[in-house]
């Protein structure tokens, strides 16, 4: 313990809010049946991962679990962007409410996380290990930046279909999330530079939660301004209030379309934060009260449903209807992860290889 | 018919398979323009294009990582490493990507890769450049590990590796770019997970790999001299390791040598010992014998280099010792 009186560099860091970047304008316009989706799934992602917390604490799902609380307009703003039966999204360790917005069924990443055979990696993976092939999520990467260029692979992939083999429908775009972390990882800077050179039709997003573990992100880069670093490499970087979805997914329909049209890839810095620790085995003891609180008051899911109803696009009694659901859309997933047998023991060593 | 050496066998296994399948393609540093540092891809990008002969900045870990990328969204990648050693970089998208990712997503994504290129010690070229990768990842699960040694293997291995649908860490060596065979002018595969008979023989085992397998070779004519009759085994698949031709030859000869070019300490022949003590003790009349590189950085002088790895007659001198229970 630091003695009364004394401070430390590492609490005495100085966190510069940065000032909020301005809505996009216009932004995108959306239907009531849009919001309504925009809005679930946030609850989705809010919702079950207030359940891993309880189901962790309960001894039902063990290792490593990192929740997205907090996060949710990013999720959310950016893959309802996409085209679901085309498109790709690839994840990092904190990977269940991209996997959930992928379209991956709740039952099917709680199962994982209950480490079952039904699990959308069939127990194998875990908590940062979520894959669906079927919803065309590429995965978790649990080692902070190595998904980026098994994302870009995939980027290069359309690129490679539409230019080599001749097919003009392969306009797949590949999102890649990662966090601030890993924008001083090697492989970030390799796959910008790449993906520039060659135009390949992925979007990266960095979720910005301006802490690494206990790192804060201003310690940890010589340029906090992440989005800034697109430029060096000749390509399009903008940064978004990752508390606001319409923000955030106003910016993510130029980037698809940007995409989409061959006309390269987009570097997106979301300034967000985590409402939990990095994971529920920390402790979160760096994080100044003052700093939690005002992201707290920023929460996307609140900030979205007073938007709904201010502009008439939703009642509180139908917001509240989608809550409901969702709920029971969770509690149906726990369900299924409790009822569902352990993976096979005498499959141990099945999908080791393709034939397998 | 001319003789094709083994550089070209694996251009012409890679441009036949490129016409078979549109989705193979290669990628890596100096691929396209310049032909490959040993010139395996001369030309190719002028037939197929830069797409499909991709020269990539010299970023290891992340080509590596995008050809694992493409390879789960239906491309056939081949990753060619400038000097194989150099994968030391691309380390973590080897073994966490394209070795277990297809487990840890419970089966979700294939990884149909090939990553190929010149390993082993050359002639001076210094310790960073001389090094045997297929020990190091011999413990990744999910791989499978492959050394050629002749034009006529290169190719068929290759085309095999390319065809398979999973991660292929393909070695050539340094050294044996310039061997020649006569290669057939139908098409033809070799199997990926079967040993090579390189020389019946009923005395000793000799188990061995890539360019120690001419080494073998060179040592013949002594062992022979010696009155021996050896059997010389080319392991072709390192991992897995072919354990039925293996014990095929053990139940005749009772006596084994490894010799191989990787370092003694955790190398091939250490886990392929094992395996021998564990499956085939009581076949056995001696322990198994391990030649193999001195556990040291391959120093850059010749002579020391020479004494680094395994010489032909140390070879005929450990059979002889072996047959003669010396050792």
């Amino acid at each position: 313990m630091v003695s009364e009186g004394v401070k430390t560099d590492v609490t005495d860091w100085p966190q510069a809010e940065r000032s909020l970047p301005p809505r996009p304008d216009p932004l995108v316009t959306i239907t009531k049946e849009e919001g309504l989706v925009i809005y679930e799934d946030m609850v989705l992602g809010r919702f079950f991962e207030d359940k891993c917390a309880e189901m962790y604490y309960r001894g039902k799902m063990f290792g490593f679990v990192h929740l997205y609380n907090g996060q949710e307009a990013v999720s959310t703003g950016i893959v309802k962007a996409l085209n679901p039966n085309k498109d790709f999204v690839s994840s990092t360790y904190r990977d269940h409410v991209h996997a959930l917005s992928a379209g991956v069924p709740a039952r099917e990443v709680m199962a994982e996380l209950f480490g079952k055979e039904t699990g959308c990696s069939k127990g194998r993976g875990g908590s940062m290990h979520m894959f669906s092939a079927a919803h065309r999520l590429l995965g978790g990467y649990a080692f902070v930046a190595e998904g980026i260029p098994v994302a870009t692979g995939a980027a290069f992939q359309s690129k490679y279909r539409r230019e080599a083999m001749g097919d003009p429908d392969a306009d797949a775009v590949t999102v890649c999330f990662f966090g601030d972390g890993a924008s001083n990882n090697g492989q970030f800077f390799e796959c910008l530079n790449m993906a520039a050179l060659w135009k390949l039709p992925i979007i990266y997003v960095v979720e910005n939660n301006k802490w690494a573990i206990g790192m804060a992100h201003d310690r940890a880069t010589s340029q906090p301004e992440i989005y800034k670093k697109a430029s060096v490499f000749d390509m399009v970087g903008v940064e978004v209030d990752g508390m606001d979805v319409m923000a955030v997914h106003t910016l993510a329909q130029e980037a698809v379309a940007r995409a989409r049209a061959g006309e390269g890839p987009t570097l997106v810095e979301a300034l967000t934060y985590r409402f939990r620790g990095h994971s529920l085995a920390d402790p979160d003891e760096l994080r100044a009260p003052d700093e939690k609180q005002a992201w707290f008051a920023r929460d996307p899911i609140e900030r979205f449903a007073a938007e709904l109803t201010e502009q008439n696009l939703a009642s509180h009694d139908e917001l509240k209807a989608i809550d409901d659901k969702v709920a029971a859309v969770i509690e149906d997933a726990v369900e299924f992860a409790e009822s569902s047998p352990d993976p096979d023991p005498s499959e141990l060593y099945r999908y080791i290889f393709a034939e397998d | 018919m001319a003789a094709t050496l083994m550089f070209n066998a694996l251009r012409e296994a890679t441009d036949e398979e490129m016409a078979r399948d549109q989705t193979v393609f290669v990628l890596g540093e100096d691929v396209g323009h310049y032909g490959g540092s040993y010139k395996v891809t001369k030309d190719l990008y002028k037939k197929y294009g830069e797409l499909r002969l991709l020269d990539t900045p010299i970023a290891e870990n992340s080509f590596t990582g995008m050809a694992v990328g493409a390879a789960m969204t239906g491309l056939r990648p081949i990753v060619e490493g400038m000097n194989m050693g150099f994968l030391l970089l691309a380390f973590n998208q080897i073994a966490n990507n394209a070795g277990m990712l297809r487990y840890t997503s419970g089966g979700n994504f294939k990884i149909p890769l090939v990553i190929r290129g010149p390993g082993g010690v050359g002639r001076q070229l210094g310790a960073e450049h001389s090094q045997r990768l297929e020990a190091y990842f011999h413990a990744v699960p999910g791989l499978k590990i492959v050394a050629c040694s002749t034009a006529y293997n290169a190719k068929g291995l290759l085309k095999a590796a390319i065809r398979d649908d999973n991660p292929v860490l393909f070695f050539e060596h340094v050294l044996l770019y310039n061997l020649k065979d006569e290669l057939p002018t139908h098409e033809y595969i070799c199997p990926l997970d079967k040993a090579e008979l390189v020389r019946p023989g009923q005395d000793v085992t000799l188990l061995t790999y890539s360019r120690m397998r001419h080494h073998c070779l060179q040592a013949l004519k002594e062992i022979e001299r010696d009155g021996y009759d050896p059997e010389i085994i080319d392991l072709i698949s390192l991992k897995p390791i072919d354990m039925v031709a293996i014990a095929e030859s053990v139940r005749k000869t009772h006596h084994v040598i490894i010799v191989e070019e990787c370092m003694k300490t955790g190398g091939i022949g250490a886990e392929l010992s094992a395996l021998i003590h564990e499956q085939l003790f009581d076949e056995l009349d001696a322990p198994v014998i391990r030649l193999s590189s001195q556990d040291i950085p391959t120093p850059y002088n010749g002579t020391l280099e020479y004494h680094t790895i395994v010489q032909p007659p140390q070879i005929a001198e450990a059979v002889r010792k072996l047959m003669s229970r010396q050792l």
